[in-house]
């Protein structure tokens, strides 16, 4: 069942539960994210995509990716403590990783030329999670993810070693925003290496027997079914559209 | 690694990974640090993946990837402690037992560890050796808490 919800003084008509981004998106409405992807689970990790949501009455800040639209609830994405928060987390961005060109695009869209605070070492990851949830929601194989935290929190692999189950796909490499991983091609012919800053995932270790492979016929189940589904969203989409 | 008592402990839980936190602590407790080998077992036996079990591992400091002593001693470095003299046992203990922080003893008696704040600031400066608080230690205290481990265990 449709219900309207009212983005920026415009009324959009989408299905109950759908996250306010994508509501969003369908009113032309632009809201900045850098952890969101159409194929993967919202995540939330970015806050980027912040809004201001006006529910009963009340006022709240809540990120559009995750947050499921209701009745009668109006959402702002232009107020003023959404552009200053907005406006933090870009400088972090920038602070951290100042020569990506998604970050520094997003801070000129932004009116920011350079961040005010002290970087200490230039770092290209932002910790969006996408491959490390590419890799688990999609590819199924988990040959990479996340490990401590605070300001030593790194996307590895288990134990920062070799990883036994990686298969070479690319997808992390393919999927990251800031082309923090990098995909080397041949040295020796049918092996391929991924380096991750000073890591380096190495490939299959089944002699590249796709065919009876229990990892790459999950893969392919899992792909399959991923193409359906997003198929089915589009259609929907498209549908409403029309 | 033994494998009868990891899987008693997974066989406890249910084998349900919600419960991995708890069964991840109870694990430690068998040889008071998480080896590579018994985390990738755990791994298999509960068909979880091995970089989520990283995640948490690596994410709480409750959980030790390196090997720890069978006496833990934690030095409280919060406010209260460090004015009264926290520092000085630091390095009264490196120097007493001739370890780094987070390093074991040779022997595997004792490992040490700062943490930032034990909740008891009346006592300070507080160190607490496993579950045991030790309160208004000062360097020259530490070598006699020390021998009452060591007596013990020499029992």
């Amino acid at each position: 069942m449709k219900i309207p919800i009212i983005i920026d003084n415009k009324m959009v008509k989408v299905d109950r539960g759908t996250p306010v981004l994508l509501a969003a998106r369908k009113a032309d409405i632009f809201i900045p994210t850098l952890c969101y992807h159409e194929l993967l689970e919202p995540y939330g990790a970015c806050r980027l995509c912040i809004v201001e949501v006006v529910q009963n009455r009340q006022r709240r800040l809540v990120t559009s990716c995750n947050y499921p639209a209701e009745p009668g609830m109006e959402v702002f994405t232009d107020t003023d403590p959404v552009r200053k928060i907005r406006k933090v987390l870009v400088e972090l961005l920038l602070a951290r990783c100042s020569e990506v060109p998604v970050v520094q695009k997003l801070a000129r869209r932004m009116g920011i030329e350079t961040s005010e605070l002290k970087k200490k070492e230039t770092k290209e990851c932002v910790l969006c999670g996408l491959c490390v949830r590419f890799c688990e929601e999609v590819v199924s194989v988990s040959a990479i993810g996340l490990s401590n935290r605070g300001i030593e929190r790194e996307v590895t692999t288990p134990f920062k070693t070799a990883s036994d189950t990686c298969i070479g796909c690319g997808s992390c490499s393919y999927i990251c925003p800031t082309g923090c991983i990098e995909m080397v091609p041949d040295k020796t012919p049918g092996m391929r290496e991924m380096h991750m800053g000073k890591l380096t995932l190495e490939p299959c270790t089944n002699h590249y027997q796709c065919e009876n492979c229990s990892t790459d016929q999950q893969f392919l189940n899992n792909l399959k079914k991923e193409v359906t589904r997003f198929r089915d969203t589009f259609s929907r989409f498209r549908n409403q559209e029309s | 690694m033994d494998k009868a008592a990891i899987d008693s402990i997974i066989e406890k839980y249910e084998s349900k990974h919600e419960n991995i936190i708890a069964i991840l602590q109870d694990v430690q407790t068998l040889e008071n640090y998480l080896p590579e080998e018994t985390l990738r077992y755990i791994a298999r036996k509960m068909e979880l993946c091995l970089t989520r079990i990283f995640d948490i591992t690596t994410f709480y400091k409750a959980f030790s990837l390196v090997p720890r002593g069978r006496h833990v001693i934690k030095v409280c470095c919060g406010t209260a402690c460090h004015l009264g003299g926290s520092v000085s046992n630091i390095d009264q203990i490196k120097r007493t037992l001739r370890i780094k922080e987070g390093e074991p003893t040779e022997d595997r008696m004792f490992s040490f560890e700062t943490v930032n704040c034990l909740g008891a600031c009346a006592l300070a400066p507080v160190v607490a050796v496993d579950d045991e608080y030790h309160e208004a230690v000062d360097a020259g205290k530490i070598e006699k808490i020390l021998s009452t481990y060591e007596q013990e265990e020499d029992k």
